[in-house]
């Protein structure tokens, strides 16, 4: 070895080398081209719809009956039956996500952890449709309609009840994360002035992970409003208009699989109108994810 | 056995001592004119110039925050990896700035090993160690035997060649810094850089390290970080001192070349009193 | 932070005493409440479908296509409908994610083009998957003629695990030591040649893992592919990407909505089935991750 005399030092051409990082360049980017495709598919269609359907009437009519003669495009009855659905789920989840998620972070031992966790994992990994199953063949003959007289077969409650049931592992499992998160210091403060567990659960744990909490809430929000197959199954496709939650009520996401069961040729009304609705639950699941990650963003500058 | 290796050691030393062989004149593997290297707008280090010469051993010592490590890894771009790292000055390296846009730093490095501080094998086979640098470079031809030259010359061949496929990590650590040595070595550089290799291992196996370097010479130019004097000392052919020169306001800390020269000189009649200071224990 | 809850047994936990209080214990009983709903919730589920199915499984039903008699029916298309489904969207997902995901890694610069990719993948995650059968629909059914094919359910599903995918791929990359790059690197090798060899085999049990997390949720997605088109009543079996199709999920579905009660019990038998393929997938994922991840 010793004195090499001159060497070759410049830049090889290395073509295999860019090709191949172009390439996962453009893997890394798809995500944005995916994002790009879904506002434009959206965006097209909806702009459309909107020739044909004035947002007014689509905004504020109360009867959503698009292939009848004479046909009526007002998404209230649709939207209704999505947020009344979403404020059921929301009402079983919450308190029983925070629940647990108080239990599992500050009172369970580290073995009751290892059992239940992943018991939570399995309730979030089974599909809507069994879920939907559940609510159709057990939740509504042989839970509702024994108690509450005049539920129907497909009924918003059952739709809702188990949705909630649904999403109890992601609130659960945000919250107590946002709950892990809080530093001991301050529980061992509270303990010190001779708190119990209760107090510094509910007065100091809580408050303190509380954007972490609200981050869990509206992403929770969020996942129950896009929900289809629960909702299709359980409260039906056919729109209307109530406040009864013993009634079937189809939801935005619920009607459009009632057209995409049919047959829908491109450019119909119908395409046009799921994509119009498709838009509306876009941009209600936006802006709840938004308001989600800002809370986490608040939480995060706090903590980390 | 370890008995007789310290024997043989000691020896050495007093006969290199004795030797004390000057720098072949006109033959540098480095060239490094006013070399400075800021990380965003702190300089880590400034203003260095000297010449490492070919088939010797060349200390860097210094106390903590100096910019010893930064200082190596000038020599093969390895600071190209930092984002915020810019260099300026020339390191002339077999008649080239290793600095020109033109240079391919991939190519530098197959040319210029390196050996870090903790042992570092890939969680691989010893045999896929070795090989890993020979297959990307296409140096596949004969690749079994350029494995065992490579693990004989880092005198780890014997401990392993009964199964070479066996996972590195199951090595002490003083053999996976052998393996790493042996790693580089594979890829024919003619230099090696070694960025403190032996301070995460224990004394025996830093001996035997040491014994390599001596054995690695007649080969390879070798550049060594080393925070440890008695390792410089014992070791090295020539010795650069830097120390950390800090700004006005106080803030800055800067590494610059204090002094450079043999490692005899500088270990008993050294003419900066910072080096004095240094090695006599005064600070750092 | 992992055992904080535990220590809150030791001295610093209150006194006996306070916490028998029955406010105390009143709260502690809520609180299990809360988490015992979502576990009895489960449990009844399952024992109804176990109840409701199991008499309906049987090899026929596995060789069977699907009838307008309940005794009839069978679940051959569906279960090869998802079995191509699964086999296109591993295939594809697969490279695309991890591609991604060594791309962000690896590769990108810290600007912020790259988090806005970044925020752009997270906000993919929480879009609704009927909305991605919506882009499907348009952009694979429609925009690039595939019809209301495989292939374009496969795609689309692609799209909506995507995120999973990354996500996992990137955690097991970061989990790789610095140190082996920069060996790898000092030998001369190039980055690419150093992600190859060295950095993405050492992610690899962390991302494989990730991809069979993502196909378990592929899996189980009805909404998406319903809106694409996929059929509910289908008496073929299908034998080429381009062929329409169903899946296990959507024949449960179909099954579910028909008016005779016997089909309940069939749609529970479907249930079984691809409660046991999801509970065989993710078996798999324990076990890899078990015996692979490494530990650094």
């Amino acid at each position: 070895m010793g004195a090499v005399p001159d060497i070759d030092l410049t830049r090889r051409r290395r073509v295999g080398e860019r090709l191949i990082r172009g390439a996962l360049l453009a893997c890394g980017v798809l995500s944005i081209g995916v994002t790009l495709g879904i506002l434009a598919s959206l965006a097209t269609e909806t702009i459309e719809f909107f020739r044909t359907v004035s947002p007014i009437d689509y905004l504020t009519g109360t009867r959503w009956a698009p292939t009848f003669t004479p046909s009526d495009f007002g998404v209230l009855p649709l939207v209704s039956a999505t947020l009344l659905i979403t404020a059921i789920a929301a009402a079983v989840a919450f308190p029983l996500g925070l629940g647990a998620a108080i239990y599992l972070s500050e009172y369970a031992t580290s073995r009751v952890r290892r059992v239940i966790k992943p018991t939570l994992e399995v309730l979030a990994g089974i599909p809507t449709v069994v879920f939907g199953y559940f609510a159709l063949t057990f939740v509504t003959p042989d839970v509702l309609q024994p108690l509450i007289p005049g539920t129907r077969i497909f009924n918003a409650l059952s739709g809702g009840l188990v949705v909630g049931v649904m999403i109890i592992p992601l609130v659960a499992s945000i919250s107590e994360d946002a709950m892990r998160a809080v530093p001991w210091s301050l529980r061992e403060a509270a303990y010190g002035m001779g708190a119990t567990r209760r107090t510094v659960a509910t007065r100091v744990v809580l408050p303190a992970a509380l954007s972490g909490v609200a981050a869990a809430f509206s992403l929770a929000l969020s996942r129950a409003i896009g929900e289809t197959m629960i909702v299709a199954i359980a409260a039906g496709l056919n729109p209307n208009l109530s406040p009864d939650p013993r009634q079937g009520m189809a939801t935005m996401t619920a009607y459009i699989v009632q057209v995409s069961l049919g047959d829908t040729p491109f450019g119909s009304i119908e395409y046009k109108t799921i994509y119009a609705l498709g838009t509306t639950l876009f941009v209600m699941t936006l802006a709840l994810n938004v308001v989600s990650y800002r809370f986490v963003k608040r939480f995060r500058e706090r903590y980390e | 056995m370890v008995t007789n290796e310290r024997e043989r050691v000691e020896v050495r030393i007093a006969t290199r001592r004795s030797e004390s062989p000057a720098p072949r004149t006109g033959e540098s593997v480095f060239r490094l004119q006013r070399v400075t290297v800021a990380y965003a707008e702190r300089e880590a280090i400034r203003d260095i110039t000297l010449d490492v010469p070919a088939n010797q051993i060349t200390a860097i010592i210094g106390p903590s925050g100096s910019g010893k490590s930064t200082l190596i890894r000038v020599l093969n771009r390895m600071n190209d990896l930092i984002p915020s790292a810019h260099v300026s000055g020339k390191v002339i390296y077999h008649g080239q700035d290793l600095y020109e846009p033109a240079v391919d730093p991939v190519e530098v490095r197959r040319r210029i090993g390196m050996v870090f501080q903790k042992p570092n094998p890939f969680p691989k086979s010893i045999y896929e160690n070795v090989a890993f640098g020979l297959r990307v470079k296409g140096m596949t031809d004969g690749l079994d035997g350029r494995v065992e030259q490579a693990l004989r010359a880092a005198a780890l061949w014997d401990e392993v060649k009964s199964d070479l496929r066996k996972n590195a990590y199951e090595l002490s650590g003083g053999q996976q810094q052998r393996l790493c040595i042996a790693r580089a070595i594979a890829v024919e550089p003619d230099t090696i850089l070694m960025d403190e290799p032996a301070s995460a291992l224990d004394p025996i196996a830093t001996q035997r390290i040491e014994d390599l370097m001596f054995e690695l010479k007649d080969q390879y130019s070798i550049v060594i970080v080393t925070h440890n004097m008695q390792q410089a000392a014992r070791v090295s052919d020539m010795t650069a001192f830097l120390t950390v020169e800090v700004s006005e306001e106080g803030d800055r800390r800067t590494g610059v070349l204090a002094e450079y020269d043999r490692t005899e000189v500088i270990f008993t009649n050294p003419s900066d009193p910072r080096t004095e200071a240094y090695i006599t224990g005064r600070f750092g | 932070m992992t055992s904080l809850a535990g220590t809150v047994r030791g001295p610093l936990a209150t006194g006996r005493r306070i916490e028998r209080s029955p406010r105390a214990l009143v709260f502690h009983a809520l609180l299990l409440v809360c988490l015992l709903v979502g576990l009895v919730t489960l449990l009844t589920l399952l024992v109804d479908v176990l109840r409701d199915g199991v008499g309906r499984l049987s090899g026929e039903f596995l060789t069977r296509l699907d009838s307008r008699l309940p005794s009839r029916a069978g679940i051959k298309p569906a279960l090869v409908g998802t079995a191509w489904l699964m086999g296109l969207v591993a295939l594809i997902s697969f490279p695309v994610g991890v591609g991604a995901a060594v791309y962000l890694e690896e590769f990108a610069p810290h600007n912020r083009f790259t988090s806005f990719i970044e925020v752009n993948v997270a906000n993919l995650a929480a879009v609704p998957s009927i909305i991605y059968g919506l882009l499907g629909l348009a952009v694979f059914v429609r925009f690039m003629s595939l019809g209301r094919s495989i292939l374009a359910g496969a795609l689309t599903l692609v799209l909506l695990i995507l995120p999973i995918i990354i996500v996992a791929s990137r955690e097991a990359l970061r989990a790789v030591p610095d140190s082996i790059r920069q060996g790898a690197l000092a030998v001369g090798a190039t980055g690419w040649q150093t992600v190859w060899h060295q950095t993405l085999p050492a992610a690899l049990p962390g991302s494989l893992t990730g991809m069979i997390l993502g196909l378990s949720r592929a899996v189980g997605e009805t909404a998406p592919l319903i809106t694409l088109g996929a059929l509910t009543y289908v008496n073929f079996v299908p034998t080429d990407p381009l062929d329409r199709f169903t899946a296990m999920p959507i024949q449960i579905f179909n099954w579910v909505s028909r008016p005779q009660t016997e089909f309940q019990h069939t749609a529970a038998a479907g249930i079984i089935l691809l409660l046991g393929v999801l509970l065989v997938m993710n078996a798999v994922a324990v076990y890899l991750r078990n015996r692979y991840e490494r530990r650094w």
